[in-house]
């Protein structure tokens, strides 16, 4: 990431040429449709958003000044709020590895050299493309309790399939197994990361007698966990926004014992149902201080598990 | 991984046999798990497409029908007189086509401004730009409601649209990379015949660039053809609804027809998969672009 900031020094504005500013101006003009927008849609609503967190608020009348009382309350007595808490965390420890695991899986797969791959990279691929709305909703006609092809398909192999979307305790795995469906999508990142590697390792490591789960967990793993790393940050991030998936398929207060109230489900539960702004802002802002906390931290451990080939490109 | 079998010295004709079985096992054993995982993640979509050809009582049927008998093509039909599916279509393809204006629009210019011109301060915004990546957009949903709230855009697709036209920082990032990998060799000669900053950016780079361009209107016709919060929230009447909006509530509207539902959610899903077909190949190369960044 820091290669691709490191930009030459150019210096301040009153050391320039004539020539220089013009260009400076051009320049400025260039980029005046994002800077415009960083501050309308990002700089202003964020700022906004943050003193909005200290009122109370229901967008009709003025807001009221309430201090820190939306914090307060939130941390003490919002039982919802602990709830989305747990839903959304319960979500991502089991989700996360898997979405690790089955990308990669899935990347080594789309990374056999045989005839046709180019068709089955295409079709594991394909699924993340559904728009999420469709994806959810032909999930949620498949996990039908009775006549969904789930769990006539689990009857073949002498299961009893349980009430998926119905019952609290099966509200989670089904929406990881709906997840699960678009993993397609960070298995061509993978996929990219494993083409990467160079065969030499490979062919190294077969003359010295290693078999295939060596030279996975030796030469592939290792070398892909820069990929690996990103993807975790990413997909972090992603959980703490999902939103459409919980919606259609949990349903929007949460589904059954509120089983599936993702934390976005309950913001957008206290801003746009119930009309509080201000407690809507105050959720929105502690969910990004523990996104912003939690991303520095894989950032630190990253040195600890994460191979960068940096000796190498030293050397060059 | 399968070429590795060759690389054993083979000393007898009865141990290259053996290597020869060895990778007709490993590639029987390939084709295997393809297949299994293809299958397993093909199964959603055959679903979804059975039962949009099913009538009522088959949608119903234990054990549950595979293939449909007689194939209900009239539910296409019926989709677009239940609700305004038409309709639907309509105000997707118009939120889409305006974003994918917008995004072209802003992004090239801004991407050309970061890659190619010199400025004091370049840097710091380049690297600020990059950091609301990281920031959930979710902080700002409230705020941006009260804004379009207050300028009186709710209930109209300037909420959905407009913001386009500033740039996704995500598209400007992929655009400028592409754009710093363009010779300056070529700006340098265009200036010396006199061409102006936007001659080149019109007339070189812009051509030069049309991979990236590809990924932007990929991206966002996809990203918004998609998108199902913010229509929810600034979108009421029904008539103004997206395709995604419009499925959502069909779902909750009576007992649901899910034959109905899924042959909606087949023509939701058909667009965004013909554009993936068509751009494939640059889609694939994109995203591999992404996944090196980090």
């Amino acid at each position: 990431m820091m290669s691709v900031i490191n930009l030459p020094k150019i210096g301040v504005w009153r050391d320039l040429s004539a020539s220089r500013r013009r260009e400076a101006l051009i320049g400025y003009l260039f980029i005046s449709p994002w800077m415009i927008g960083f501050v309308i849609f990002f700089l202003g609503p964020i700022i906004a958003s943050l003193i909005l967190s200290f009122t109370r608020w229901n967008i009709v009348g003025d807001p009221i000044w309430v201090g820190l009382d939306n914090y307060a309350t939130i941390f003490g007595e919002d039982l919802r709020f602990k709830k989305a808490v747990e839903v959304t965390l319960t979500y991502s420890i089991f989700y996360l590895p898997l979405e690790v695991a089955c990308g990669i899986g899935l990347a080594v797969l789309m990374n056999l050299k045989l005839r046709g791959i180019g068709l089955f990279r295409t079709l594991f691929y394909m699924p993340s493309v559904v728009p999420q709305v469709a994806a959810a909703l032909v999930w949620v006609w498949m996990l039908n309790q009775r006549y969904g092809v789930v769990n006539t398909l689990l009857k073949n192999v002498g299961v009893q399939g349980p009430n998926w979307l119905g019952s609290p305790s099966y509200v989670l795995p089904s929406l990881i197994i709906i997840a699960l469906w678009g993993v397609g999508g960070s298995a061509i990142i993978y996929l990219a990361g494993l083409q990467n590697i160079p065969e030499v390792l490979y062919e190294a490591a077969t003359v010295d007698g290693a078999n295939f789960l060596q030279k996975f967990f030796r030469i592939t793993l290792p070398l892909l966990s820069p990929t690996i790393f990103f993807q975790l940050v990413l997909g972090l991030i992603g959980v703490f926004q999902t939103f459409t998936p919980a919606f259609i398929a949990a349903g929007e207060t949460g589904g059954p014992l509120q089983s599936g109230l993702f934390y976005m489900l309950y913001i957008y539960n206290r801003g746009f149902i119930s009309l509080r702004m201000g407690y809507a802002s105050a959720l929105a802002w502690i969910m990004t201080a523990f996104i912003l906390v939690v991303t520095v931290l894989v950032l630190r451990s990253s040195r600890y598990w994460v191979y960068y080939e940096t000796d190498r490109s030293r050397n060059k | 991984m399968m070429a590795e079998a060759t690389f054993r010295q083979p000393t007898t004709r009865k141990a290259l046999l053996d290597e020869r079985q060895i990778e007709l096992v490993q590639k029987i054993l390939g084709y295997t798990m393809l297949i299994a995982v293809a299958a397993l993640l093909i199964l959603p979509l055959y679903w979804m497409i059975s039962t949009a050809l099913k009538s009522p009582r088959q949608m119903f049927e234990l054990p549950p029908v595979w293939v449909p008998n007689p194939l209900e093509f009239n539910n296409f039909v019926q989709v677009f007189q239940e609700v305004p599916f038409g309709r639907f279509l309509l105000n997707t393809i118009i939120i889409v086509a305006l974003n994918i204006l917008g995004e072209l629009f802003a992004v090239t210019l801004v991407a050309y401004g970061f890659a190619r011109i010199r400025f004091p301060g370049r840097s710091i915004l380049f690297l600020l730009m990059l950091s609301t990546l990281m920031i959930p957009y979710h902080v700002t949903l409230v705020p941006r409601f009260i804004l379009f709230a207050k300028l009186g855009w709710i209930n109209t697709y300037l909420p959905l649209t407009v913001p386009a036209f500033t740039g996704s920082a995500f598209l400007i990032f992929l655009v400028r990379q592409y754009m710093m990998s363009i010779p300056f060799d070529l700006d340098e000669a265009a200036y010396i015949d006199g061409a102006t900053r936007f001659g080149v950016f019109w007339r070189i780079i812009l051509p030069l660039s049309r991979p990236a361009l590809v990924l932007v209107v990929v991206f966002t016709f996809v990203g918004t053809w998609n998108d199902f919060l913010q229509p929810l929230i600034y979108l009421n009447d029904p008539n103004m609804f997206t395709v995604s909006l419009g499925l959502s509530f069909f779902q909750g509207a009576r007992e649901t027809n899910w034959n109905l539902l899924m042959a909606g959610s087949l023509l939701a899903t058909i667009p965004p998969l013909i554009l993936f077909f068509i751009a494939q190949r640059q889609l694939i190369g994109g995203i591999s672009i992404e996944g090196l960044k980090g």
